[in-house]
């Protein structure tokens, strides 16, 4: 059973995403709990998976038992980064699955079944690219991941919507077709799919060959239209904050996070350290783009008035922050990019999780409607303090850890136009919290003198949110944390993968003899 | 190397207040015995600090460890004589402010007062946090902790000033935490963390800064640490004034301000290390930015008329004083320094906490109104005066001792200018406060002079607030007299044991 995990995770989705049709079919209430069900099962086994790696080293499995290099077979290839990924996938999955309780029914009733398969077949993509070890079915599962994605953004009730969702199948397809296009000239070249096949054959290759240096620099692109790096980001904002909340929750944490994870695994292992960072003198352009990503996205996200909007110009620059932090060079930039992977998407879970409550409960799509909230939604903002200091890097949150080794990365290379660039967003952060904070606090209407509003006796009219609800969003806080005190494990884990043999091709990053 | 001792007792200091939220907030019904909650909580946290005095005292050093964060650099505690010196001065000060608040509280009607409970008892916890730090990312840590829950404090009238003042004072805190020492930190992170950045008398940046790097690092750790007020970042502290007074004083004069030359005092002695500091020979540029800071914050007090605004800059002075004499690198200047917290606080709170009983009783702001006051309030002028004494280092109380050092630490340094700062700046600290006290009792009125003094005419406020204040004016003379439990902890640090 457990050599079959790397599939299970897989099938246990697409089941589950068949029998929600199937359920819808009888009684759309089975839906919630089938979804659920699958989730949770998908979790468990990447929790098994995960315990697997950590004991055995790197899984290969090979789909049906194609085993390569003969034949045809796909090969799902996991160590401990993707390990790491597939689980915060499925537990941001998960969560974000609970709180769409109640909302989906209420939003659209008769889409209910059609609203879950489609979250199952976009959780069963986005883990398949993360474990894939196959740069074509990759894409086959870029594209199942996507195409869901436009359908689930355009589920949204406003007409805004639509048009959201339509610019970003412009842009998906783009991007997604760039990609295919540099997997088309690393096939010609190399003569193979298998990512770890194509690493030896460029590592065989003598010289630069430019064929394979265009494949590069196409699926980067490609990549960094599906990850919303600036300047290709724009389809990002309106696309995340016009969609469903159940749908944003998922969304906005993961599609981007796994663009990330998709690159650096291109830099990891298809290209390898070496060729990318030696032979490529990429670096210095790719970092300053970075930069510019997070200072145009933090500037962005101040002159927001739409709740949704400011988190979603943060992401931008959080997608800065770790393109920059990948393309660093170096061993503490690389760490700090996955572990960042994970941070952020429950910062970013924790943000969308608590937009959604606020708009339920108080109709709340500005940032200055959240007047008064400290006292009306108690629990749900301590949920939402605890992810926005993380979003600023307050110490113990993952937030503040995520830049601490970014930061380390950024000094030990010299990049130090990164170093002030994350700080600025650091501050721009606290501004944009603190904000709301304010307004949160103290209300529209300051009141003057002494307030002499009574102590206990406006508790009547608290609208606390649903338990559907607080449930995610508080597990979401407290991950936050756990990850933040227990960030010393992830990183022994990621920097497993970094080190020597697990991963080929990486002594650049193996923290002794860096490029920094 | 000092012997260590593995032990939880910094930990259950810490935790006995963070505890007493759970009570606080459950028995918000019963306001008896929500306050209650808090003195227990309190008479703990002095129980265990005080459990660690006789160890620390002879040598030894209490350590704790916590969480292993990163591979280097764990969260744990260290109990040495600095660290010991000002838990001892915040929960002592603690419970005497907590008997302060609820007359205050309770005189003024105020609302909220759960959650004005609940956050001091947090911020209590944080400033232990910082005072066992037993490395700069814990300090760190706590020390952020500290300007998240002293906001709602700050901000607790919830009215338009409060909003401005408590956005000046996280914009002003967070800004230089994050923008400064954070950076700072990593730097250090990055240049020394095989050390673990544990704080130790020889510095654990020995030999890995030098030249302009190390005062570009030295400047940012300065600055960082805003809560310090040192100018040019010292503006939220007269803002932060719209505070209800307790909080100004014990969050004002003692615990948030000193945090931040507590912290300041780690980075002079733990992470430079003294030596290594001489040898660098860059304090000099912060003792100069702290001279400056005394000056003017002094010329600044002096045109104040609302009386919490003109303690305010006189904090800042005092904030200085403390910075200057650790910059001075003496041994004496940095006993001086280390007392001087504890003596600043003792004369700084009782000054605040009249302030705050005038305005319980009579509701005046402003200095110009408290001519004759002294007659309807003797016990709470006396105190102000023998507070007032205490602040400009004059006898019979401690603050002379803790200004003896400083001035005697500036003569070994060979600083004659910087001895004049010193006298100066006292000088001016006597005009600032001495002419409140004396107009108390002699008005310039003829009319409210002529009159005799009666004990039926006086009009206290509540018992719950004199008494508080009477208790730190005692102290404060008590700290004169016996001195030498503090001056044994200040001078664990400097002798090289701790």
């Amino acid at each position: 059973m457990a050599e079959q995990y790397p599939i299970l995770v897989l099938l246990v989705l697409l089941f589950g995403a068949l029998l929600v049709g199937l359920a819808g079919m009888a009684d759309r209430r089975i839906c919630f709990p089938v979804t659920v069900t699958a989730l949770a099962l998908a979790l468990a086994v990447s929790l098994g998976i995960l315990q697997r790696v950590i004991n055995e080293g790197v899984i290969r499995y090979f789909v049906a038992g194609w085993s390569r290099p003969v034949g045809i077979g796909i090969e799902l290839r996991i160590d401990t980064i993707n390990a790491l990924v597939l689980l915060t996938i499925t537990t941001v999955g998960l969560l974000a699955a609970v709180f769409s309780f109640r909302r989906v029914k209420e939003d659209k009733t008769e889409k209910t079944p059609l609203f879950y398969i489609l979250y199952l077949l976009l959780i069963m993509g986005l883990s398949g690219m993360v474990i894939t070890g196959d740069a074509f079915n990759l894409y086959v599962l870029l594209e199942v991941s996507s195409l869901t994605s436009y359908a689930l953004i355009a589920m949204g009730k406003s007409r805004r919507a639509a048009v959201a969702a339509f610019s970003y199948i412009i842009m998906g397809t783009i991007g997604a077709s760039f990609y295919l296009l540099g997997v088309g000239y690393l096939y010609l070249r190399t003569g193979t799919l298998n990512m770890v096949e194509i690493h030896q054959a460029i590592t065989g290759l003598e010289g630069v060959s430019s064929a394979i240096v265009v494949a590069f620099v196409m699926i980067i692109v490609g990549l960094m239209i599906k990850m919303a790096f600036f300047p290709l980001f724009g389809w990002l904002p309106n696309a995340y904050s016009y969609c469903p909340s159940s749908t944003s929750c998922v969304v906005a944490p993961l599609m981007t996070k796994v663009g990330v994870y998709v690159m650096v695994r291109m830099m990891l292992t298809v290209f390898g350290t070496e060729w990318v960072f030696e032979n490529l003198q990429y670096s210095q352009w790719m970092v300053g783009m970075a930069v510019i990503a997070i200072l145009a996205g933090s500037v962005m996200a101040l002159a927001q008035v739409e709740l949704k909007k400011m988190f979603c110009y943060i992401i931008v620059a959080e997608v800065g922050y770790m393109v920059g932090g990948a393309w660093l060079a170096n061993h503490w930039g690389m760490v700090g990019t996955v572990y960042h992977i994970m941070s952020d998407a429950f910062m970013t879970l924790c943000m969308f999780l608590a937009a959604g409550i606020f708009l339920k409960q108080a109709g709340v799509v500005r940032i200055d409607q959240l007047d008064g909230m400290f006292r009306k939604m108690p629990l749900t903002m301590a949920g939402f303090v605890v992810g926005a200091l993380a979003m600023i890097g307050i110490p113990p949150t993952c937030g503040f850890f995520s830049k601490l080794y970014l930061i380390r990365g950024g000094m030990e290379s010299g990049h130090w136009g990164y170093v002030v660039a994350l700080l600025i967003s650091s501050l721009v952060n606290a501004v944009l919290f603190f904000r709301i904070f304010e307004i949160a606090y103290f209300g529209k209407k300051p009141v003057e003198g002494h307030g002499h509003h009574a102590d206990h006796s406006e508790r009547s009219v608290i609208k606390e949110a649903r338990l559907s609800a607080l449930v995610p969003l508080l597990t979401t806080a407290v991950i936050i944390i756990l990850l933040g005190i227990f960030n010393q494990d992830l990183v022994d884990l990621i920097e497993r993968s970094l080190k020597g043999a697990e991963v080929i091709g990486s002594a650049v990053l193996s923290g002794e003899g860096g490029l920094g | 190397m000092p012997e260590v001792i593995q032990t939880y007792t910094p930990l259950w200091a810490c935790l006995s207040a963070l505890l007493a939220v759970i009570p606080i907030i459950l028995l918000r019904k019963e306001s008896f015995l929500r306050e209650g909650a808090t003195f227990v909580a309190g008479i703990v946290m002095l129980g265990f600090v005080i459990s660690m005095v006789p160890e620390v005292l002879s040598g030894k050093v209490l350590e704790c460890m916590l969480v292993q964060i990163t591979r280097d650099v764990p969260i744990k505690f260290r109990v040495d004589g600095l660290g010991l010196l000002f838990a001892l001065v915040a929960s002592t000060l603690w419970i005497v402010t907590s008997l302060y608040s609820v007359g205050y509280m309770r005189g003024l009607k105020e609302h909220s007062q759960t959650r004005f409970f609940a956050f001091f008892a947090v911020s209590l916890t944080a400033t232990m946090g910082v005072a066992f730090a037993g490395n700069l990312l814990t300090l760190y840590l706590f020390y952020e902790i500290l300007s998240l829950a002293t906001w709602p404090l700050v901000t607790h009238h919830q009215d338009k000033e409060a909003r401005s003042g408590g956005r000046k004072y996280l914009t002003y805190l967070l800004g230089t935490s994050v923008g400064f020492a954070l950076p700072a930190l990593i730097f250090c992170y990055v240049k020394a963390s095989a050390t673990g950045l544990e704080f130790s008398t020889a510095g654990f940046l020995v030999g890995s800064v030098e030249g302009a790097t190390a005062l570009v690092l030295l400047l940012l750790f300065t600055f960082g640490f805003s809560k310090a007020g040192l100018m040019p970042f010292h503006s939220w502290l007269p803002g932060a004034m719209v505070a209800p007074t307790p909080v100004s004083a014990l969050l004002h004069a003692v615990a948030v301000v000193k945090v931040g030359v507590f912290c300041i005092i780690r980075v002079f002695t733990g992470v430079f290390g003294l030596e290594f500091l001489k040898e660098l020979d860059i304090a000099i540029v912060v003792s100069w930015i702290a001279a400056f800071t005394v000056i003017t914050s002094s010329l600044i007090a002096l045109t104040q008329d609302n009386l919490k605004r003109r303690l305010a800059f006189s904090t800042i002075g005092q904030l200085a004083y403390i910075i200057l004499g650790v910059s001075l690198l003496t041994d004496r200047a940095v006993m001086g320094s280390m007392t001087h917290i504890a003596m600043h606080a003792a004369g700084k709170i009782t000054l605040f906490m009249c302030a705050g009983a005038v305005f319980v009783a009579t509701g005046k702001k402003y200095i110009s109104e408290m001519d004759g006051l002294g007659r309807k309030m003797p016990f709470t002028f006396a105190a102000f005066t023998i507070g007032a004494l205490s602040v400009i280092g004059l006898p019979p109380t401690g603050g002379l001792i803790s200004k003896f050092y400083l001035v005697t630490g500036a003569m070994d340094a060979g600083q004659p200018l910087l001895v004049t700062v010193f006298l100066v700046s006292t000088l001016l600290n006597a005009a600032y406060l001495l002419p409140i006290a004396y107009r108390a009792f002699f008005p310039k009125d003829r009319q409210l002079a002529s009159q005799p003094f009666s004990w039926k005419s006086t009009a206290e406020a509540p018992w719950a607030c004199v008494v508080p204040i009477c208790i730190t004016a005692a102290l404060a003379i008590v700290l004169f007299v016996k001195p030498q439990l503090l001056l044994k902890l200040a001078s664990l640090m400097v002798t090289g044991t701790g």
